[in-house]
């Protein structure tokens, strides 16, 4: 025998569920005045610094189906490629940029959109930059652990070449399953699409962090 | 505002034991089949991206969010045993997670949530919204009021029935934290035939998500209460990492 680590273990995931809406964005779901405004889904500041874009795209199963009970959680740096809220100490993030946005995805459609900035740069453990992305996090019904991913700009393609992650992916097939496509909008904002892919041909990757 | 406890700050997180939650291939949960990834995950560790996170601050919260008895209120007080859930989000050193944004949300009494997908026979509750939030105070504890749900049947098999429950997200301090799971009630048979619960590897890990009457916490005439304690991923202490200065 030893002597105990005594250290717990991580309680198990359980999917979201169908009813995920009720409790991350009751009044998309028609449930209004338990919270003024769902959270996560509030329009950015005007004072927020940085190019404003949109991220939008659909979720499909392994039949190709679009998914459309999931929800979508996006964490990033600011303009400047600083985080906001906890685990930063590299200096101070924009005050008016959240970092964190959540979204249902259509219910009909099963597109999500989200307007938010495009981020900087941010450094890898060794100090190497990575290229601009916006961390992913897919749960839904039939999800039994929630998904991370990545999602990187398709037109910065130097940042990308150079990126330490993307570096790692072995299979090179598999990379442009993380670059989002950039186009414009009617009014000239700039919009990314990034497909999510959960299984079969195509499949997105997926991270273990 | 900073959550950051002092001694152990910034290090990265322990691997998460993939082998301890449900793989994402879990046949007789059928939902499953098409939604699971079929290639290995990519092994990223954690980044400045995945060790920093939101901070949400105890002024967002309104005073009823933690009573789902009160806070859809209409015309009176929801059906159904008056329950408190209550317990501490910890991290796998056991350390309390201080700050830590908790959302449930559930069905009613009758095993029926109030969403337009929902087809369930039992009756919606007017007086029951279903959904709570709140952030845990400095021992990383936290508590809120509910009625006690219901079980309900589901499309699955053509008999499947799910456990009374109440679904939980949690934010740690960090975006590597982020997890979703589901309360179940202690003594509950179900439990143990749900296709859902059953994904998780193994009993020792189920018993992780069921919560203890607690009988010694009860209000008398009042409300019974639960005890469901939730552990986050824990961290490495800095003390033992050389990170680049830049990080």
């Amino acid at each position: 025998m030893v002597q105990s680590l005594r250290r717990l273990r991580e309680s198990p995931s359980q999917t979201a569920g169908p009813y995920v809406h009720i409790g991350a964005t009751p009044n998309f779901s028609g449930i209004g005045g338990v919270y003024p405004h769902d959270l996560g889904s509030q329009p950015l500041a005007p004072e927020v610094k940085g190019e404003r874009i949109a991220v939008t795209g659909r979720i499909f199963d392994g039949s190709g189906t679009p998914i459309k009970d999931a929800l979508i959680e996006i964490w990033q740096a600011d303009a400047q490629g600083l985080y906001p809220g906890q685990g930063e100490r590299r200096g101070e993030a924009d005050p008016h940029f959240p970092g964190w946005f959540r979204q249902p995805v259509d219910g009909t459609t099963g597109v999500y959109r989200f307007e938010t900035v495009k981020p900087g740069i941010v450094p890898y453990f060794d100090g190497r930059p990575m290229a601009p992305h916006i961390t992913v996090w897919i749960v839904a019904r039939g999800i039994n652990i929630g998904l991370h991913t990545r999602l990187y700009f398709g037109d910065e393609e130097a940042a990308n070449a150079a990126d330490p992650i993307l570096a790692r992916i072995e299979h090179r097939v598999r990379v442009p399953t993380l670059i989002a496509t950039r186009s414009e909008d009617e009014a000239g904002m700039p919009v990314y699409t990034f497909d999510i892919r959960l299984q079969g041909e195509g499949e997105t990757v997926f991270f273990d962090i | 505002m900073r959550n950051e406890n002092s001694s152990h700050q910034g290090g990265s997180f322990y691997q998460r034991d993939r082998s301890w939650h449900p793989p994402a291939f879990t046949p007789n949960y059928k939902t499953s089949v098409l939604r699971s990834p079929q290639k290995a995950l990519l092994s990223l560790g954690n980044t400045i991206s995945e060790m920093t996170g939101p901070v949400f601050g105890h002024d967002m919260l309104g005073p009823l969010d933690n009573d789902l008895i009160l806070n859809y209120s209409q015309t009176g007080e929801p059906i159904g045993p008056r329950i408190i859930v209550h317990g501490q989000v910890l991290d796998e050193d056991a350390r309390p997670v201080r700050g830590a944004l908790v959302e449930f949300w559930q069905a009613n009494a009758g095993g029926r949530y109030r969403h337009k997908k929902e087809t369930y026979l039992a009756a919606i509750d007017p007086n029951f919204g279903g959904c709570g939030r709140t952030i845990t105070d400095d021992e990383g504890r936290y508590w809120f009021r509910t009625i006690k749900p219901g079980p309900y049947p589901w499309p699955n098999g053509v008999n499947d029935w799910r456990p009374a429950h109440i679904h939980f997200s949690v934010f740690g301090h960090a975006f590597a934290q982020r997890l979703i799971t589901q309360m179940y009630f202690e003594g509950d048979p179900m439990i143990w035939q749900c296709p859902i619960v059953m994904g998780i590897p193994s009993r020792e890990a189920v018993e992780r998500l069921v919560a203890a009457l607690d009988r010694e916490a009860t209000l008398p005439m009042d409300t019974m209460v639960y005890k469901f304690d939730i552990v986050l991923r824990g961290r490495r202490s800095t003390l033992f990492e050389n990170r680049m200065e830049g990080n």
